[in-house]
């Protein structure tokens, strides 16, 4: 327990709330750094296995890259790319993209592709213009699937945007290094204590936004709600 | 490839020392989220925060996980142990929704006809519930595998030593080659033991494979 | 024999599923309960193996209650088939025949010989014990129901609309199996179904239930099916069997050199062969 003291204290002491290393700096870097990373992820992955999932080909394909995908070491990613591409935040930014793309592929094609045949030609049928089908039905019906792939995807990103801070000045993981380094457990532990709540947090929120959704698709039914992790 | 050429026991030997850290871990997973998960599955008033607190363990990321637990543990930071002991509980929170949505997935109509034939409860448990959850289960084995094998490459950021150790010495010392054989070697190794757990699941199962 | 002893099933929502339930199934013959869904039928028929339990009252096997023994034991000692077989769709055809056998103790290799005799007794190839079930038809997988009912020899056999999910060319030949097993084999046997036509074919002695929504199941009527037919108890009992009030007038006509039956609205029925 001297350790979760030594961890409260530095956590305690203002002077590391403030300034270049500070604790909101970093956790804003961190978000930051999460955010973007989804948003690119995002447009390159949501359109791509959506129109893949209206098609209802590649999924074997998609699957195949979901299943792979989880078997690349996080780290090793981004020290490739670290050496690759160099320092700054530029090459951990590429990292955690390649990164988030695989879960949002896989969330969208499923979610898009779970939506039954039946129901879209039948919204057809009625009079709704294909952009209203989108709008109206497909994404509202994909929706939970298609939120729970970016629940798995933010959740690996944050991770990863922890171990980020191995190859670049950014996040809060920086907290975990320096400590590490400097034998300055204390450091080491409030840095973790941090990452995790931070982590509690964006999950909690994902999975309101997911049970939202799952209700907004199907209201009055109990769904069995899963976030599919394809990779850690 | 020369760096692999010249390094290559180097290698073998690390990939020993990921499957000593990560093959405990995934028995461990599998010895706890079974029965763990069959319980979820048969009480679901306890099952849901079960499977709920199962989510969030998961959802804490790994780094700050290897360093707390030897906090909450007392075991060494940069044991085996430690990494084991995170790796199981990564394994173990991925696994239960597995063999929950297993046993979910045994036909009622079977379980009543078997008990209405004289199956005791214990029997089953093992002859008929197990069976036919197993290929459920056998998919979450897979993806605990891939993800555990993955995953213990962090042990190497606090310095346990496995594949991870590629990764940090090739950065450190800006040998892309090194890093390209970390990454390619844990892929392998994942991959591989992901397909011998398919032929086994295909061996188990033989009656899934026919068809009227 | 089996008897039922006033016998109550309460459900949570008050209203019983039977109630005051009193009936004795005679021994080596095939007693069918019909009538329809919800009248407590495949309740009664499934507190016999404890399956169900009375909420009072008593079921009782050739005068031994069967709340005083052991369920798994006393499950391994009746034959029980229900609809869509209920095999297990991991073992071969064999094992799912020579199920309870191997769980009371028998060899393997013993209790699957016996499969070979149990499936060519009912009808079926021995060679597709080989086979899963998934590989077999729907009376296929019937016919492996019931010879696994019947592999350890029991005295009771209960049948729980077992020849429900097939098509009605499937269901009479199963159903002609039955009787020809009934024959040979001479089992108390008690069937559920919703088929006034099937009780009527297999019946010894058929109970015709109907739903009180006070009492929940109760006997509508109890006899043969000659008895039944000629002499319906009451309007219920007189349109489930089908008929409608008085007579049915039927009238024939010759078309083409067969006397061809008609019913009121002019719809052939059948042709008369003496």
């Amino acid at each position: 327990m001297n350790l979760l003291a030594d961890a409260l204290s530095w956590l305690a002491d203002p002077s590391h709330w403030q300034g270049s290393g500070g604790i909101p700096l970093r956790i804003g870097q961190h978000l930051l750094l999460t955010a973007l990373a989804l948003v690119i992820a995002s447009i390159i992955a949501l359109p791509a296995g959506a129109l893949l999932g209206r098609t209802r080909s590649g999924g074997a394909v998609i699957g195949a890259v979901a299943g792979s995908a989880r078997a690349l070491s996080t780290i090793g990613v981004l020290t490739l790319v670290g050496l690759w591409l160099g320092i700054g935040i530029g090459p951990p930014l590429v990292a955690l993209v390649v990164l988030a793309v695989p879960s949002l592929l896989a969330g969208a094609y499923s979610g898009v592709q779970s939506v039954s045949g039946e129901v879209t030609a039948a919204s057809r049928a009625i009079g709704m213009s294909s952009a209203q089908v989108i709008r109206r039905v497909e994404l509202p019906l994909a929706l939970p699937v298609i939120v729970g792939g970016a629940r798995a995807a933010a959740l690996q990103v944050v991770a990863t945007a922890t171990l980020a801070a191995y190859t670049a000045d950014v996040g809060l993981g920086r907290y975990l290094f320096t400590g590490l380094k400097t034998q300055d457990y204390g450091q080491m532990l409030a840095g973790s204590i941090l990452v995790i709540l931070l982590a509690i947090i964006l999950e909690l929120a994902f999975a309101a936004l997911q049970r939202l959704a799952a209700r907004h698709a199907a209201p009055h039914s109990t769904p069995a709600l899963s976030s599919r992790r394809t990779s850690s | 490839m020369s760096w692999l050429a010249q390094n290559w026991e180097q290698v073998v030997s690390l990939a020993g020392d990921h499957l000593a850290l990560s093959l405990p871990a995934i028995a461990l997973s599998i010895l706890v989220a079974v029965p763990l998960g069959r319980f979820a599955q048969r009480r679901p008033r306890l099952g849901g925060p079960l499977t709920s607190a199962a989510a969030l363990l998961y959802a804490i990321p790994a780094l700050p996980m290897l360093i707390v637990v030897p906090v909450l543990l007392g075991v060494p930071l940069r044991s085996n142990a430690n990494m084991i002991i995170t790796l199981a509980a990564y394994g173990t929170a991925l696994l239960v929704r597995s063999v929950v949505d297993g046993f979910g997935s045994v036909d009622r109509t079977v379980r009543e006809s078997a008990t209405a034939i004289g199956y005791s409860p214990i029997g089953m448990f093992w002859r008929v519930d197990l069976p036919l959850a197993l290929p459920v289960i056998l998919a979450g084995v897979r993806v605990v595998t891939v993800s555990t094998i993955s995953l213990a490459t962090i042990g190497a950021l606090v310095g346990i030593g496995n594949l991870g150790s590629l990764l940090t010495d090739g950065f450190q010392r800006g040998i892309t080659s090194e890093v390209l054989v970390g990454i390619l070697a844990t892929a392998i190794l994942a991959l591989a033991l992901d397909g011998l757990l398919l032929i086994v699941g295909r061996a188990l199962a033989p009656w899934r494979r026919v068809r009227a | 024999m089996i008897e039922f002893d006033a016998v109550t099933k309460n459900y949570g929502d008050g209203r019983p599923a039977v109630a005051d339930f009193s009936l004795t199934v005679p021994s080596r013959r095939i007693t069918v309960f019909v009538g329809p869904s919800g009248c407590g039928k495949t309740t009664l028929l499934r507190m016999v193996n404890r399956m169900v339990s009375p909420s009072s009252g008593r079921v009782l096997i050739d005068g031994d209650d069967v709340a005083a023994q052991n369920p798994v034991a006393l499950r391994r000692s009746i034959g029980y088939v229900l609809q869509n077989g209920g095999l297990l769709p991991h073992r071969t055809v064999a094992e799912n025949v020579a199920t309870v056998a191997i769980l009371n103790g028998a060899g393997k290799r013993e209790a699957l010989g016996r499969s070979g005799e149990m499936l060519e007794l009912v009808g079926l190839d021995p060679d597709l014990g080989r086979r899963y079930p998934a590989q077999l038809s729907g009376g296929q997988q019937q016919r492996v129901g019931v010879a696994r009912a019947l592999a350890t020899d029991p005295n009771v056999l209960l049948m729980d609309e077992p020849f429900g999910a097939v098509d009605p060319l499937a269901r009479r030949e199963l159903q002609e199996e039955l009787l020809r097993l009934q024959r040979e084999l001479g089992k108390t046997i008690l069937f559920v179904t919703h088929d006034i036509d099937e009780a009527f074919r297999l019946g010894n002695e058929v109970v015709v239930f109907r739903t009180d929504p006070a009492r929940g199941g109760a006997i509508a009527q109890k006899g043969s099916p000659a008895e039944i037919l000629s002499h319906p108890a009451d309007g219920f009992v007189r349109s489930f069997i089908g008929a409608t009030a008085g007579e049915t007038p039927l009238s024939t006509r010759e078309v083409d050199g067969r006397r061809v039956v008609f019913d009121p609205a002019g719809r052939p029925l059948g042709v008369i062969d003496s």
